[in-house]
């Protein structure tokens, strides 16, 4: 039977079709609603298998009868290099020559690829066997057409770069030359193909620059700020000064009488109201101005006179001050949720001090912080034939549509979304506030209007990273072996109706309470797995504004407290900070087994072995053991383990005077067996760990009467080039895994083991952040 | 009112109110999209653009200080990437999002046609003014210290 369909994962099928002009198209087609019993693509599939599949699976990849070949990029690309990184899996499978081949980026569409989000370091482990499979088989059919034409047997063929051989007759052709011909040839089945041995990559494992590069130094519009379309108004959207404030006086017939003024409108959609606790965007009330140019719109702003009818989230108890009182002082009430109960903390606290141990405790606090990506939020909207056309740099564009189908009061079909690079994320782009503002406007003036909030916006309508309180007390026995951890830790959320817990109606063990976005700590944080006694008791308060993922969310603060008072218990018990680690490392306790993705950060069980090989690791880069420093400058140590990546650092710290010099930091890595691109890794490695700098020194989100404090950057300072270590060195360590992602696990260790090192420089402990709040400053 | 400025070497007459910052001269009216706009206060350097040579942020530029005078964007630095400073920018392979390099990038030939050895603590002071979100501080030093061996305008000659 002739199949021009194979099949590549659960639910997706890649199918073969004729590219215009005689050349070969290898592109997706997936299963939506298949039924688990019918046959996948049969005939008389009710739900719509492959074979019923209208949809034009123009995808992947294109082989043009000219040799061209072009590469569909499918991911949101804010400079993590997706865009280079999945086409990289496909072309070294197919055999392309990767200078010449083309990338092309596409829409976003559901059907038609897989997983399209930039998030949660998932691209990588999730796209690293489909991807190279589609290559493969793209490979494969051009082998087969050259075999059939020079009747040959298929064995005896050869890939290079984009050429086909058959050395014995010395005949040789371009892909181009067989594409029309492998166009109607049957798809293999995966389970035929074999994917190329490492020792023959020559695009994977290659450091490549980004295809984007050119365009990046030369200034073209490639960002979503630069979307330019005919006709084109600019607007401003105006939101209140807490959330969720509503506008109750305004000067808008004067606004519309300025240059350039073209609409001024009240929005206000109580239907759609936002929700702080399940971080829904919604859409903000405001004021909406279009003009004819954004400096127009935007003066015409500044010419507001609004005054706002502040609700709750407006009110006194919505200020940093207070929330750190309550947070003191709940965590004396009964826990609000008992996340983790091993052993019995109290009694081990109870006993050590009698038996030669020691029991310390430690406070530790830190603030909500903002993304603040450079290119600020943006997004190009146009209503037309009753449908929404969006332009954006969204991190996950599929909800991007049904917030702007919602607002607008469409259908998700009734949107469609141009993918556009996006000038950092963050994280901040996984939500879509700004999708829904354009859509609205757009659809009550009927032309392109381009949407672009000012940093102000940017920082003072964030979703914010969550603060945090933790009092931590934590016990070693009189050999130094750490027995007893407990931790109070004070969030933000809701408490739960009880009767509805009990009932069941919660959702799974912290059913009593939920947090607000990203401000959870699992029960399973690490060194939970190794400490007989622990304990995490749970506290929440209502917080006035909405919080959400950013940069390995959770990680990149919970490293911040649990390896800080990991190093305060390795001097309590006279250890070396190194072997402390790695003698927790080497005493599972052989309690309640570790939750297998529930652990510390996500992305799968934990592996003490590949925690020790990052530990070692980085021990012996940065000649931990034998490195002597002057006074006044130390090495510190830190790891973490996040989204599937075992990544261990090491900081060499100058501390004079409370000015802080960060000479130089070493990264042991273990994120698997291939690193894919070596240039863009090391890139996203060193800036992860400047960006973790900047955030622990200066990067704090407060609020007084729920209003933000901070605006822009001179008050939300970021790490500048001036406080950038000499040098940043990292080793990967190849342990025998599949390759997992890169881009959040890499930051979390660096707070800690930079305040590890003032600590060991200057007697001077970092428990609350920011720094600069404790008369701190780089050098 | 109209202000006639010399943009990348063509003279370009604009009408607009004398507060209008040039940021907004260059990337809306003149429709040269590589001038970024980042934080509007000149925290961020992502609007750095030339104006008769010296490294400026257009975001704070009112068009009425910047007429009659000479302005160089990403753009006129060279329209295929073949200033020194840009040929360094790929060889290091510096950006991640791309979205403050060509600020990064104008900050850096300002400095190199005065500085054109540039020390580490003379980038450092150059360059403090230019955020960069996504952490490619290392590669623009590095790539600073290329394009101080590549001369002028990609002549491939060493500089003077």
């Amino acid at each position: 039977m002739t199949t021009k369909t194979t099949q590549i994962d659960r639910r997706s099928f890649l199918r073969v079709g004729s590219l215009a002009g005689g050349g070969l198209m290898l592109g997706l087609v997936t299963l939506p609603e298949v039924d688990a019993q019918g046959p996948p693509g049969g005939p008389g599939g009710a739900k719509g298998g492959p074979a019923n599949n209208t949809t034009n699976p123009n995808n992947y990849i294109k082989i043009a009868s000219d040799g061209t070949i072009t590469i569909v990029a499918k991911n949101p690309d804010v400079g993590q290099g997706i865009r280079t990184m999945l086409p990289m899996l496909i072309a070294e499978e197919l055999d392309a020559d990767w200078n010449t081949l083309k990338i092309e980026m596409t829409d976003f569409d559901s059907t038609r690829y897989l997983q399209q989000i930039a998030g949660g370091s998932t691209a990588t482990p999730t796209n690293w066997t489909p991807m190279r499979n589609v290559g493969a088989l793209g490979r494969a059919l051009i082998v087969s057409a050259a075999a059939q034409t020079w009747n040959v047997p298929e064995a005896q063929i050869t890939t290079e770069a984009g050429k086909v051989y058959h050395r014995a007759s010395n005949k040789s052709g371009s892909y181009g030359e067989f594409a029309a011909k492998a166009a109607t040839l049957p798809l293999p089945a995966v389970a035929s193909i074999t994917l190329k041995d490492p020792a023959n990559y020559k695009i994977i494992g290659k450091p490549l620059p980004a295809k984007e590069l050119p365009l990046i130094v030369t200034g073209k519009p490639i960002f979503g700020i630069d979307v330019t379309l005919p006709g084109m108004l600019y607007a401003v959207y105006e939101k209140g000064p807490s959330f969720w404030a509503k506008v109750n006086t305004h000067n808008l017939d004067d606004i519309k009488k300025m240059p350039g003024v073209k609409h001024a409108f009240v929005v206000d959609r109580p239907d759609f109201q936002p929700n702080i606790i399940n971080g829904d965007p919604g859409l903000e009330p405001g004021i909406a101005i279009v003009a004819d140019y954004w400096f127009q719109a935007n003066k015409a702003r500044n010419a507001l006179k609004v005054t706002w009818n502040e609700g709750k989230f407006g009110t006194p108890e919505h200020t940093g001050a207070v929330y750190a009182t309550k947070a003191a002082a709940m965590v004396k009430e009964e826990p609000h949720d008992v996340t983790r109960n091993d052993g019995d903390v109290t009694k081990a606290f109870a006993e050590l001090p009698a038996n030669g141990g020691k029991v310390i405790t430690g406070n530790y606090s830190y603030p909500m912080i903002s993304h603040a990506p450079l290119e600020p939020q943006n997004c190009t909207a146009h209503f037309h034939d009753g449908k929404l056309e969006l332009w954006s740099n969204s991190q996950i564009p599929g909800n991007g549509i049904n917030l702007a189908a919602a607002a607008c009061e469409l259908q998700p079909a009734q949107v469609t979304l141009h993918m556009v690079r996006g000038g950092g994320g963050f994280g901040r782009r996984l939500t879509n506030d700004y999708c829904a503002e354009a859509g609205y406007i757009a659809k009550q003036v009927g032309v392109p209007v381009k949407l672009l909030w000012t940093r102000e916006d940017d920082m003072s309508h964030d979703y914010y990273r969550p603060g945090g309180f933790q009092f931590i007390k934590g016990g070693v026995d009189k050999s130094g072996k750490l027995v007893a951890w407990e931790n109070k830790f004070a969030t933000w959320g809701q408490k739960n109706d009880p009767a509805a817990a009990a009932q069941g109606k919660g959702k799974g063990p912290a059913q009593r309470i939920t947090t607000v976005s990203s401000a959870n700590m699992g029960g399973t944080e690490w060194p939970q797995p190794f400490v007989e006694n622990f304990a995490i008791h749970t506290y929440v308060q209502p917080l006035g504004v909405r919080t959400g993922a950013l940069r390995a969310p959770g990680s990149n603060v919970l490293a911040f407290v649990i390896q800080s008072f990991i190093d305060e218990l390795a001097f309590a018990a006279g250890k070396d900070p190194v072997q402390f680690r790695l003698d927790i490392l080497n005493n599972p306790k052989a309690l309640p087994p570790v939750v297998a993705g529930a652990f510390g950060g996500g992305g799968g069980g934990f592996n003490a072995e590949r925690a020790k090989g990052v530990v070692s690791k980085v021990a012996e880069i940065s000649k931990w053991s034998t490195t002597k420093l002057p006074k006044g400058r130390a090495l510190g140590v830190a790891f973490h383990f996040s989204h599937s990546g075992y990544i261990a650092e090491v900081a060499d710290v100058t501390v004079s005077n409370k000015k802080i010099k960060v000479n130089k930091v070493w990264v042991a890595a273990d994120v698997g067996h291939t690193i894919i691109n070596p240039s863009a890794a090391e890139n996203m490695v060193q800036g992860a760990i400047i960006d973790g700098m900047g955030a622990m020194m200066g990067g704090q989100i407060t609020l007084v009467n729920g209003r933000v404090q901070q605006k822009n950057f001179d008050k939300h300072p970021l790490a500048r080039l001036a406080n950038t270590p000499a040098a940043i060195e990292i080793t990967w360590v190849k342990s025998n895994n599949n390759p997992t992602g890169l881009g959040e696990p890499s930051l979390p260790p660096v707070l800690p083991a930079i305040a590890n090192a003032i600590f060991r420089a200057s007697g001077e402990r970092i428990r609350d952040l920011p720094m600069v709040n404790s008369g701190f400053s780089w050098a | 009112m109209a202000y006639t400025l010399t943009v990348n070497g063509k003279s370009q007459t604009v009408d607009v109110p004398a507060d209008t910052p040039l940021l907004w001269v260059i990337r809306d009216v003149l429709n040269l999209k590589g001038t970024k706009f980042g934080c509007g206060i000149a925290q961020c350097g992502a609007c750095t653009v030339h104006i008769n040579g010296t490294a400026t942020r257009s975001c704070v530029t009112p068009i009425s200080t910047a007429a009659t005078k000479s302005i160089t964007t990403i753009e006129g630095l060279s329209a295929e990437g073949t200033h020194p400073v840009q040929r360094a920018w790929m060889q290091v392979d510096v950006p991640q999002c791309g979205y403050c390099q060509a600020g990064q990038m104008m900050s850096a030939s300002a400095l190199l046609a005065k500085t054109p050895k540039p020390s580490n603590a003379q980038i450092d002071a150059a360059m403090n003014g230019n955020l960069c979100r996504c952490g490619t501080y290392l590669r623009i030093r590095q790539a600073i210290h290329i394009a101080a061996t590549l001369g002028p305008n990609g002549s491939g000659a060493a500089a003077v």
